[in-house]
């Protein structure tokens, strides 16, 4: 088993609050599965606001686009990485314009 | 932390939240409450698609709302006027929090929404404009929504909505409902876009029933809520929540196992709903105290003989002609004139129902309404005329709305 992180950019903003009510139940029953399953190891939504830091100045940001924005973040604990793939293609977000990045983390 | 809940809370929720802050923020910033829902309902989608849904889901976004609104409230109070009747009220901090508090217990966000109905139905609004709202600021369904419902585009709701409610914009408080003098006529306007809100529900052209079955939901709800309120529980109210319950209790069986259409007659009365019919009946009851008899009494009246008889040949026809007699002096159409001619046929036999729809004035209208031709085949049919029944089924086929009544009216032809 390797850990990957589920990085959540874009989808559709808002929309009617049926709409909203319906992509919020998308969501909870897709985490209820990977729960289920054991592979759901942790993850948060993140604000749209921050800081950026470097050595030289703080600035509020990012201000990315829409589509750029880091919505959220899962940890998820699978086989290799064509089954992490697997396991994010049932991510709401994918089905309202947004992508996962799923990326294996590093081992020691 | 997985609580079930209601399928359409978000939208329910949407509307009391916005009638509660649009009685702090004023009539004229009903977009900055639509604004601060939107907010508190995107916060909900990020947050419990991460942490699922909380033990109170309405609470946690009555919170988080009016948690926003006092932001609003303090970072806006010396560039903007909110609702008059707070006035300083919301100036200081120490008046702000405990008027807001307030405002959002339960009871008095339910009178705001009272109050809301009341000021989407404005003289100044057209009337089909009046239920767009009803149906969006009231009852949370988006444009997209209304217009699939009245099978409309979505530009054209859009633009009725954004001119009615530049037209509310116009005062600054909601139409307040206990002691005016305006509250007749105003009642009278919230009953009609309910019963119109119903009908489209119930009779719409639309051709999914799930639709249908939320606009007759929301429709009974919001009676319902003015059937609690002393001020507006009038006969006439309680007329009005009878014909919808006793309407709405049929919904089951109108489509038969198969999903085609069943004709009143030939529907299994033991799939009707038993609690609506006798929600109906009560209503029926209460609203028998006055001394003045509505439409909405009448239409009852017929609907609780059909849903209180236990076959279809125990029906009283001689009684439901009666009512008809009574609708048609008080709404002299040529639809309530078909209903009518088609009930005497039940009493009289078809021959005595045809000459009666051939009486019809202005039957020329009925003649892009299936039901029309519908009835006319039923009834020749009946007589033993085949050839003339089947011609009429045709027609009937040909102005069908959508392919459930397409389905019905070819089943009958062949």
């Amino acid at each position: 088993m390797s850990e990957f992180l589920y990085v959540f950019r874009g989808g559709i903003e808002g929309g009617t609050p049926e709409q909203m009510q319906q992509q919020m139940q998308k969501w909870v029953s897709w985490m209820k599965q990977l729960g289920d399953t054991g592979n759901l190891k942790g993850g948060q939504p993140l604000e749209k606001t921050g800081r950026v830091v470097s050595q030289k100045n703080v600035t509020d940001g990012p201000y990315a686009e829409a589509k750029d924005v880091i919505g959220g973040y899962l940890l998820v604990e699978a086989k290799d990485e064509p089954h992490a793939v697997e396991l994010s293609r049932g991510c709401p977000v994918l089905a309202v314009g947004g992508t996962v990045e799923v990326r294996p983390i590093a081992k020691m | 932390m997985t609580t079930t809940i209601d399928e359409h809370l978000f939208r329910r929720e949407a509307g009391r939240l916005v009638a509660a802050l649009t009685r702090i923020f004023g009539t004229h910033n009903l977009a900055l409450a639509e604004d601060v829902v939107q907010d508190a309902l995107c916060r909900a989608l990020e947050v419990w698609s991460f942490h699922g849904v909380p033990e109170n889901p309405g609470g946690w976004l009555m919170t988080t709302a009016k948690n926003r609104a006092l932001d609003v409230l303090r970072r806006e109070r010396t560039a903007r006027d909110f609702a008059p009747e707070l006035g300083r009220l919301l100036e200081t901090e120490w008046t702000m929090s405990p008027t807001v508090e307030g405002l959002f217990a339960q009871h008095e966000i339910e009178d705001d929404v009272l109050r809301m109905m009341f000021t989407c139905v404005s003289p100044r609004i057209a009337e089909d404009a009046q239920v767009a709202l009803v149906l969006n600021v009231v009852s949370g369904f988006g444009a997209s929504e209304i217009a699939h419902a009245f099978l409309s585009s979505e530009a054209a709701i859009e633009k009725r909505l954004s001119r009615a409610k530049a037209t509310l914009a116009e005062s600054k408080s909601l139409f307040e409902v206990a002691g005016s003098e305006r509250i007749a006529s105003r009642l009278d306007a919230v009953q009609r876009a309910l019963y119109v809100l119903f009908s489209e529900g119930y009779h719409g052209a639309h051709p999914e029933s799930a639709v249908r079955s939320d606009l007759c939901d929301e429709a009974m709800r919001l009676v319902e809520l003015l059937a609690r309120h002393a001020t507006t529980a009038t006969p006439k109210t309680h007329a009005l929540a009878a014909l919808m319950a006793l309407h709405a209790a049929r919904l089951p069986a109108r489509l038969d196992a198969a999903g085609d259409l069943s004709p009143l007659l030939e529907q299994d009365r033991s799939r009707w709903n038993r609690e609506l019919i006798a929600t109906g009946v009560r209503y029926l009851e209460a609203s028998a105290t006055g001394d003045s008899i509505s439409v909405y009494h009448v239409e009852a009246a017929i609907a609780a003989e059909h849903t209180t008889a236990a076959r279809s040949e125990d029906t009283q026809w001689v009684r439901i002609v009666q009512h008809y007699d009574r609708l048609f002096e008080m709404q002299p159409t040529p639809v309530v004139a078909l209903n009518r001619a088609i009930a005497i046929a039940q009493r009289d036999g078809p021959s005595a129902g045809l000459d009666a729809i051939d009486a019809i004035e202005g039957k020329s209208r009925l003649e892009s309404y299936p039901f029309y031709f519908a009835a006319k085949a039923e009834l020749e049919r009946r007589r033993g005329n085949v050839a003339i029944a089947r011609e009429n089924f045709e027609r009937a086929l040909e102005h069908a709305r959508n392919p459930e009544e397409r389905r019905f009216f070819q089943s009958r032809i062949e």
